[in-house]
């Protein structure tokens, strides 16, 4: 297959990031036009004056990659050229669960011929790891650090696809780097349903949550085997797919990350950790995941 | 009116960025033992390990040396060694 993302890219030793481009553009293929906002993948990718796409790819601001995405869209339709392109707009959770929210939900709200995908490492990488919308409970940053009395994040992680699908798109689904023939065969299903669609692929971050580089694919699977990410898949409102999985203690993916560091060396930890598994409880009862 | 081309450039242009100057540890695949399933290849975060009949051959001039190709890779056919430059 075609390599449609060069290296000579500056993502860290290890990137999930990286690694979530690649699969996108295998399930994309060539024909698209990909906009990303302000994020590690637009910083590692456009050292200028350099590019690592072998794409149209195009960045302008941090909030409004749905917005451009929408604007390249409708141009090609008002060109009558939208049969020569798919629009893919290729973002952050900073940009996509916060910053760029209101402007996503336009996107959706107004029915674009774009795939809105979001790659979730769970906090602001490129600026130093503060959290995000994205950041899920108990894990430190540098904007919700673990200390004396604090077990870091206080709020849970945003429940974006379900925002999403309350919009009554098409296409809903999430996927994760440690399932890369998953995550190629959503982005391809993705594109060819006419309407907006939205993806979020889980993608480690070993710079930002701790962890050696080597170990970005495992920790990606342990996060969906412990159902603190669940992967499934929802079409016109219903969830017509669901990654069953034999579950795991949410420790196992908790106690490899410097994030979550502090649950296991501070009095009262036990509890966060508790308050932990039963978010992972609920993953799993609400998609029925066990398998 | 004239439209400024902005920042412009050319696909895949960081190629000329040797990233394998970064590198700490250097992944070497055993032939012998590799039994060509591609899962290297597919999680390379760089997408340097390429197929040349059958077998996996990695692109040192990229290659980080993040270690996720050994990590990964189900036959154990890959080793992480210092880098000696």
């Amino acid at each position: 297959m075609e390599e449609l993302f060069a290296p000579g890219h500056r993502g860290c030793a290890g990137c999930g990031a990286a690694i979530a481009a690649r699969l996108i553009l295998k399930g994309a293929g060539k024909d698209i036009i990909a906009v990303s906002p302000t994020g590690c993948l637009e910083v590692i990718s456009s050292p200028y004056p350099q590019s690592s796409w072998g794409v149209p790819w195009i960045h302008s601001l941090f909030e409004n990659a749905a917005a451009v995405a929408s604007g390249v869209e409708a141009a090609l339709r008002a060109l009558g050229r939208e049969d020569e392109a798919k629009v893919l707009a290729i973002a952050g959770d900073g940009g996509t669960i916060d910053i760029g929210f209101g402007v996503l939900s336009g996107m959706l709200e107004r029915g674009h011929d774009v795939t809105y995908i979001c790659y979730d490492n769970e906090a602001y990488m490129n600026t130093g790891i503060q959290r995000s919308g994205s950041t899920p409970y108990g894990a430190s940053t540098t904007t919700s650090p673990a200390g004396k009395i604090s077990f870091g994040e206080d709020r849970p992680k945003k429940n974006a696809p379900a925002i999403a699908a309350a919009h009554g798109i098409p296409y809903v689904a999430t996927a994760s780097i440690a399932y890369p023939k998953d995550v190629i065969k959503k982005v391809k299903k993705a594109v060819e349903i006419e309407g907006p669609k939205y993806l979020q692929i889980h993608a480690p971050c070993c710079t930002g949550w701790g962890f050696d580089s080597s170990r970005t694919i495992e920790i990606g699977r342990l996060a969906v085997e412990t159902a603190l990410f669940p992967i499934y898949e929802m079409q016109n409102g219903k969830i017509t797919s669901v990654k069953k999985i034999k579950r795991k203690p949410v420790e196992e993916y908790l106690k490899v990350q410097r994030r979550f560091r502090h649950l296991f060396e501070k009095e009262g930890g036990e509890e966060e950790i508790k308050k932990i598994q039963e978010i992972a409880d609920g993953n799993a009862e609400q998609f029925g995941l066990d398998l | 009116m004239k439209l400024s081309i902005g920042a412009v450039t050319e696909p895949g242009s960081t190629r000329i960025n040797k990233t394998g100057s970064w590198r700490t540890f250097k992944p070497i695949i055993d032939v012998e033992a590799c039994v060509g399933c591609g899962m290297c290849s597919m999680f390379c975060p760089e997408g340097v390990v390429y197929e040349v009949e059958d077998k996996y051959t990695i692109d040192y001039d990229y290659c980080k040396g993040c270690g996720v190709c050994a990590h990964e890779c189900p036959s154990g056919a890959i080793e992480m060694v210092i880098e000696e430059k």
